[in-house]
């Protein structure tokens, strides 16, 4: 997931820097997307196209780095080995997720090494779930259940996206993410089903994760003025309100099959439009936790620097062996 | 119950699940996505040879302990891990140092172990084994290059080697519990995998550029329940959830 627009200042202001395309490329470009083409590295490309996918496709990846934080919360204290594997296998999918999804981004001229500066100096964004935090087991749960159910939701449609290395990235990470959402159901329902401490849990954690996991989807489509433009480009499939929709519409019955209770007393199928309503989002919250105010997003962002920082003279000492031995390698 | 194959594979056992553990504390801190990528594979290694030892550990007891009880139900004076393993990551350097000394030693001992006469540990090692391999190649390429780095990098990898090597010895120690099971062709005698560990320890070391300084007093207890101060500590983590609620499966 994660690819919803939270910085749009930032692009727009880049948009202006843009100048203009040529209107015979952009129209053989805009015929090739609509007739659902992939576009390649190598293709011609508007520089509105390849900045908005470097925006996302970063922000994707970002993502799934910052992810591992409130999952590796728990991983220490998982309580069986067999939890502690399946965790700590799931966190490592998400890392394998994060160098994917660096590595498709970078066919459009940026380095991960930019990117990761990008999102430690604050001008990067990232998913505004991973600002919240994990308080209990059944949070790990609940991120699979929810979270990746959510990414899921948003992910499986960018399997068609226009740019060929992010649609291909995304049909491998869609595979793992499903997987991530069944282990996570699955162990929501062990929960419900244990002691009356586990089910407490469990309820405390569809209690928290719930509406921040509907803030996943992004700002109201009302207020997503690069919507009809990505679409066009292909670059996004659905609106925001449509996936958030989807995401409830299948996420309900499967609380109502653990027993647990939405934390949203106006939340009620509605027959006429085959839908569930359900009750306003806080925007509010929603645009503070991406101004980086969210609850834990401090110490997230220092832990990240923190291991990039502490991680420096690792990268230099093996980027100095590499560099003394290949110049060993040409003398020899 | 066989009480010397069991303690014996709690021996086994706890080395794999106490440096998972410690494994697991660098989950989103490693130098980069590849070397998070790597450790983790480690510890996943670890986590389900553990899972096997300890298993067939709970078996040959008879008591109804499974793996999980015997791994969040003991205190640490019941642990039966080498010292090595429970001391604390330090920087990345003193973890590929602990890694590069342990998976050596175990890659020998478990190399011996595909013949042991109990075909039960013979299996288990024989999946082990070709793990182990890998960490031990993943760790010496690290000393290697962190020794032939850079001027800063060398002095970690030192640092990390002189740290540890106190530790060494007791991974080579016999006691009455293996003289019994060595006897009985079940066990194998770590002494006779000291010359191939020292031979390849010293290869790697000197393509590093760095040397070995041979501690004068070594650490030992660990196999008989006596540990460090840090393996308390990490046990209370690891085990909070099934301590506080005895009740519940997860
Ligand atoms: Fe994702
Ligand atoms: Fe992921
Ligand atoms: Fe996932």
């Amino acid at each position: 997931m994660y690819t919803t627009e939270l910085d749009k200042k930032a692009a727009d202001s880049r948009v202006v820097e843009v100048g203009i395309d040529d209107p015979q490329q952009l129209a053989r470009f805009e015929a090739r997307v609509a007739a659902d083409d992939f576009i390649e590295p190598n293709d011609w490309m508007p520089e509105t196209y390849r900045k908005t996918l470097v925006r996302q496709m970063s922000q994707h990846a970002h993502s799934e780095i910052v992810g591992m934080l409130p999952e590796g919360n728990w991983l220490t204290r998982a309580p069986s080995l067999s939890r502690k594997a399946i965790l700590l296998a799931k966190i490592q999918d998400e890392a394998g997720h994060g160098l994917y999804l660096y590595c498709a981004a970078e066919t459009l001229g940026v380095s991960r090494e930019q990117m990761i500066d990008a999102l430690h100096d604050g001008s990067a964004k990232y998913s505004t779930i991973f600002n919240y935090p994990t308080l209990n087991w059944a949070d790990i749960g609940a991120i699979g259940w929810l979270v990746d159910g959510a990414a899921i939701m948003n992910q499986v449609p960018l399997q068609r996206t226009s740019y060929g290395p992010y649609a291909r990235a995304m049909v491998r990470i869609c595979k793992e993410e499903s997987f991530h959402q069944r282990q996570g159901f699955e162990l929501m329902m062990h929960m419900v089903n244990g002691t009356p401490d586990q089910r407490e849990m469990a309820q405390d954690a569809l209690n928290r994760f719930w509406w921040p996991s509907l803030m996943m989807f992004g700002p109201p489509d009302d207020k997503s003025p690069n919507t009809e433009r990505s679409m066009r480009w292909r670059i996004k499939r659905d609106t925001n309100d449509d996936l958030r929709q989807k995401f409830v519409d299948a996420t309900v019955p499967q609380a109502e099959l653990l027993g647990l209770t939405v934390p949203d007393p106006n939340l009620r199928w509605n027959e006429e439009r085959g839908h569930y309503d359900f009750s306003p989002i806080d925007w509010e919250e929603f645009y503070a936790v991406v101004r980086g105010e969210g609850p834990v997003a401090q110490e997230r962002m220092q832990a990240r620097r923190k291991a990039w920082d502490d991680g420096a003279w690792v990268r230099e000492a093996a980027a100095s062996y590499e560099t003394k031995h290949a110049s060993a390698r040409i003398a020899a | 119950m066989d009480k010397a194959l069991f303690e014996y594979l709690l021996r086994l056992g706890d080395d794999s699940l106490v440096l998972a553990q410690r494994l697991c504390e660098w989950s989103s801190r490693a130098p980069t996505l590849e070397v998070d990528l790597s450790l983790s594979n480690l510890g996943l290694d670890l986590v389900g040879q553990a899972q096997l030892l300890l298993g067939y550990a709970g078996e040959v007891e008879g008591q109804g302990r499974d793996e999980d009880r015997l791994a969040y139900h003991r205190d640490a004076e019941e642990y039966r891990n080498c010292l090595l393993v429970e001391q604390p990551n330090g920087d990345f350097a003193q973890t590929m140092a602990r890694h590069f000394l342990f998976s050596i030693y175990r890659e020998l001992l478990l190399d011996e172990l595909v013949g042991s006469s109990d075909t039960r540990l013979a299996e288990i090692a024989a999946k082990a084994v070709k793990e182990t391999r890998y960490h031990a190649e993943l760790a010496s390429d690290w000393v290697i290059r962190l020794g032939d780095g850079t001027e800063e990098s060398h002095r970690r990898m030192q640092d990390g080697l002189d740290w540890f090597w106190r530790f060494v010895d007791e991974m080579f120690a016999v006691d009455e519990v293996e003289r019994v099971l060595i006897e009985r062709g079940i066990a194998v005698d770590p002494a006779v995998t000291r010359e191939a560990f020292d031979a390849r320890v010293t290869q790697v070391v000197k393509s590093a550029t760095l040397e070995v300084k041979p501690s004068t007093w070594p650490q030992t207890g660990g196999r008989q329940g006596n540990h460090t101060e840090h393996l308390s500590t990490m046990l209370a983590e690891m085990q909070v959830l099934p301590r506080r609620y005895p009740e519940a499966t997860w």
